[in-house]
């Protein structure tokens, strides 16, 4: 089988002041047609460069520095800008991470199919707006010729991804390159999605590149898969034999950093080419030190947090009568119980009101009923009563987002010292330093970060600020929104642990939410599975992964992606294990 | 969209009916409307009787009422000092003020937008470092200079163009307008283009920042991997995607050069309202200052208007809904 797509020893390089950055090194790649290769690495590693290098659309000022890029035969380095245009669409398809914001929202979907069908190919007119409802079917949209009309808003995430599919395909591509393809979809939705991308690269004998930081997703869909790490394609080969029997130490590491759904690890391994995850991370005794102090609530309580009958709608679309309203039921008569000491799995796709929930018990939402007790107190009949104010700073959130949830105009000291001098928790300024310097020692970013602003941090210890914040307000409950979803699995797998050893160590009552169900697994002793609004079924972890009883959880089950070509889980290093 | 409309609408009615309340509070503050209608020797008799007449002896709610009514139904009352129907005056005055508006305001938007457009796309190039240094020029300078400077090159210096005055116009038995004869054109090229360079260059600078940020957007990145040319790249996809900001700028600056053009119309002697306005303010004209804050109210809250409805003809987001 000749190859479609050669790439040997490819440089490129993005100078900048302070010197020239390579971001990739010498590598090698092929593709044939029908088959996937996938790309992977964490973020940084340059997997998304060699996409854009291939089809010439490096951001400025990146550059090729040397190498050969082969397509078909033709030296693709080699065509000018016009050449080049004619070249991708046509030849070589692309598609990116985000639906959402990969259409232009203000043209029809079938203004921008027409478009690229009639510069890419020979339709014209009526012949390129049959040809583009035969690929809207072809990508799996019923009533294809009525949809032409409708805006990319009036598609839900996963239907828009199959529009950026049609229209990668409009040109027919012998080559489509997918970058991060389902990064932003759901765990339903990504299954399609990925099915769909095999199903066409079989029929129309594509060759198919999927660039992502998911090894779920190469495990699902790849043929060979080659592994980036810093620029460098570190390992390429079979997908079977890489995720089985990784060679190099760094894929060794990052399958590790993997959690898994078949069985629950204590702790995650840690691995050494982990960026921040080799600051050790002091440890504390809850009985003398600070955090322990001025604890509220009553130490024989079992129930930390009691919900019952929960509900709350949200006005879709305004309109002057009641009736004509369009609401959402958001939260849909959820009752909940968090019991002391335990970590709560909030699982259900997006959409399915689990964010709204921690919201709701975290204040920042009012519920239209029900009620909410925070340690036995009531928080939501008078929420600006004093008892409940103070039962509300039990509770702390840690949301998903790490690059907006921080101020960047304030240093991480005054970033996790803001709760402490606004509830005047310590004697004195002194006092305040040290604690925070003692906070963000022990969350393994050292006691020096105090004088540091978040643009210098990366996106795994940022969250480890958030989560230096969240305990400086001494709480006893943690919600953690998504913590993890926006990190590189290694840092995950960091910040887990983290997680874990806070728990264990002071004695934190968690509520923990996730789509990611390897995830759940591995931190949530009994899991919710919530889905428009309601929850369907809780149970504890290891019944509900065995043995799930409601329907939506065992399709949710079902859908996780196959990890049995992953090595094997390795008992845990003894050293590992805290004491 | 009903209910939107319903509520812009509202907004608009309450800003009116605030801009009523100073217009009418001018007649009670800006000195005494008898001391402007009657002679010096007029007797205390005289002015007892006018001020009867005028009904200034009524409780002042009265009078608001009754103000109220009267310009609902365009009627301002006479002028203190030419002695005519206020709406009279205006209408007379009004062409002339529209045409350089609306001139200016195609000035503005043409130029404004099309150089927005090269110097967001060609950002290094020599030509659009120039334009946006030269543009600087039309932010900092004041307008009455840049009129008064253009008059003495062109009018003094060069004798090409009129220095003011509105040239030949035609009557069309409803409208009076400049724009059908040579001379008439010849004279609304100076002050259409010092009115719009304000504006002219708040246009380019906002499309330019847009279309910047537009480029940088995914759907741009995709556009050009399926290897469309950069002409449709350009002008179809990412201008039409800055001009939803751009357009509340404009609609708010449109009612700008109404307002910026009494000082424009100062400058060139143009006949329009502005210059009516200026004058009237000279006069202690009241009924003239009422009208001519309420007319200029009433453009802002239309313009703005429209500018809604422009929203949802451009962003079928808003249009159908989420």
């Amino acid at each position: 089988m000749t190859d479609l797509l050669t790439i040997t020893d490819l440089d490129v390089e993005f100078p900048t002041r302070r010197g020239t950055v390579l971001a990739a090194r010498k590598v090698s790649l092929s593709v044939a047609p029908g088959e996937v290769l996938g790309l992977v690495g964490e973020s940084g590693a340059g997997k998304s460069t060699i996409g854009n290098a291939i089809i010439n659309l490096l951001e400025r000022p990146g550059r090729v520095a040397g190498g050969q890029i082969l397509f078909e035969g033709q030296d693709l380095r080699a065509l000018d800008e016009d050449q080049m245009r004619k070249v991708r669409g046509a030849r070589i398809g692309m598609i990116f991470q985000d639906p959402q914001t990969s259409l232009n929202p203000l043209l029809t979907i079938g203004a921008q199919l027409v478009e690229t069908i009639q510069k890419a190919t020979d339709f014209k007119g009526n012949a390129a707006t049959d040809h583009a409802v035969g690929l809207l079917e072809a990508v799996g949209i019923s009533e294809a010729r009525a949809r032409l009309k409708s805006y990319p808003h009036q598609f839900s995430g996963g239907m828009r991804q199959r529009v950026v599919i049609a229209l990668a395909l409009a040109g027919d591509p012998d080559l489509v390159i997918a970058d991060e393809p389902t990064t932003a979809l759901d765990v339903s939705i990504q299954a399609q999605i990925l099915d769909l991308l095999k199903k066409l690269c079989r029929e129309r004998d594509l060759g198919v590149i999927i660039v992502t930081h998911d090894i779920g997703v190469i495990a699902n869909i790849a043929d060979r898969v080659a592994v980036m790490y810093r620029g460098e394609v570190v390992e390429t080969g079979a997908v079977a034999q890489v995720l089985g029997a990784p060679r190099h130490d760094y894929t060794k590491s990052l399958i590790a950093a993997v959690p898994r759904a078949d069985t629950r690890l204590h702790r995650f391994t840690s691995v050494d080419y982990i960026e921040g995850g080799a600051a050790q991370a002091s440890r504390i005794d809850i009985k003398s030190h600070w955090l322990g102090q001025g604890r509220k609530a009553d130490p024989d309580r079992a129930a930390m947090i009691e919900i019952n009958g929960l509900d709350l709608s949200f006005v879709l679309q305004g309109a002057i009568l009641r009736k004509n309203r369009k609401m959402v039921h958001a939260v849909d008569n959820v009752s909940l119980t968090v019991q002391r000491g335990e970590t709560l799995g909030l699982v259900g796709e997006s959409g399915s009101g689990k964010s709204t929930v921690a919201r709701l018990i975290a204040g920042l939402f009012t519920p239209d009923a029900g009620t909410i007790r925070v340690a036995g107190q009531d928080v939501t009949t008078r929420p600006d009563a004093p008892e409940a104010k103070r039962a509300r700073r039990m509770v702390q959130m840690i949301f998903q987002d790490p690059y907006s949830s921080l101020n960047a105009r304030m240093s991480v000291r005054d970033i996790v010292a803001e709760p402490i001098r606004f509830y005047r928790t310590t004697g004195s300024e002194s006092e305040t330093r040290k604690i925070v310097g003692d906070l963000l020692d022990h969350v393994g970013l050292g006691a020096q970060a105090a004088e540091r602003y978040p643009h210098e941090f990366s996106g795994g210890q940022r969250q480890r600020i958030s989560i230096a914040r969240a305990l400086a307000s001494r709480p006893e409950i943690l919600i953690c929104d998504e913590p993890t979803s926006a990190l590189d699995v290694s840092v995950q797998a960091t910040i887990l642990n983290l997680l874990k050893d806070l728990q264990e160590e002071l004695g934190l009552t968690m509520l923990f939410i996730t789509h990611d169900l390897p995830v759940i697994r591995q931190m949530a002793d009994r899991i919710a599975v919530m889905r428009h609004g309601a929850i369907c079924e809780v149970a504890d972890t290891d019944h509900l992964f065995a043995d799930p009883q409601h329907a939506y959880s065992k399709h949710l089950l079902g859908l996780m992606p196959r990890m049995e070509m992953l090595t094997p889980v390795q008992t845990p290093d003894p050293s590992n294990v805290p004491a | 969209m009903l209910l939107f409309i319903l509520k812009r609408l509202a907004q608009s009615l309450l800003v009116m009916a605030v801009v009523s309340a100073v217009s009418f509070s001018l007649f009670n503050f800006v000195g005494d409307p008898v001391n402007n209608m009657v002679g010096q020797d007029a007797t205390r008799e005289q002015r007892a009787e006018i001020r009867e007449k005028l009904g200034l002896n009524d409780p002042i709610l009265t009078q608001y009422v009754r103000f109220m009514g009267n310009a609902v139904r365009g009627d301002f009352g006479l002028s203190y000092r030419i002695r005519r129907p206020v709406d009279q005056l205006i209408m007379e005055r009004l062409p002339a003020t529209l045409e350089l508006v609306f001139v200016s305001a195609v000035i503005a938007l043409v130029v404004g937008i099309g150089l927005g457009v090269y110097t967001g796309i060609r950002r290094n190039t020599f030509l659009s470092r120039a334009i946006l240094s030269i543009s600087l020029i039309g932010v900092s300078l004041p307008t009455f200079i840049i009129g008064i400077s253009l008059i003495y090159l062109f009018a003094v210096t060069l004798r090409w163009l009129p220095s003011s005055g509105r040239g030949g116009t035609v009557d069309l038995g409803w409208w009076t307008t400049s724009l059908l004869t040579l001379d008439g054109w010849r004279s609304i090229i100076l002050p259409a283009i010092t009115l719009s360079l304000f504006q002219l260059t708040l246009i380019l600078r906002l499309v330019r920042a847009e279309m910047l940020e537009v480029m940088r957007t995914d759907y741009i990145k995709f556009a050009r991997a399926r290897g469309l040319a950069d002409r449709s790249i350009h002008f179809v996809h990412a201008l039409r995607n800055t001009l939803v900001p751009v357009i509340t700028i404009i609609g708010l600056n449109i009612g700008g050069l109404i307002a910026f053009s009494v000082i424009t119309e100062t400058v060139f002697q143009w006949p329009g309202t502005g210059l009516m306005f200026i004058q009237a303010v000279d006069f202690v004209d009241v009924p003239i200052m009422a009208a001519y804050l309420c007319f200029v109210a009433l453009l802002f809250v239309l313009i703005n208007l429209i500018v809604d409805i422009l929203y949802f003809v451009v962003d079928p987001r808003i249009r159908l809904g989420g």
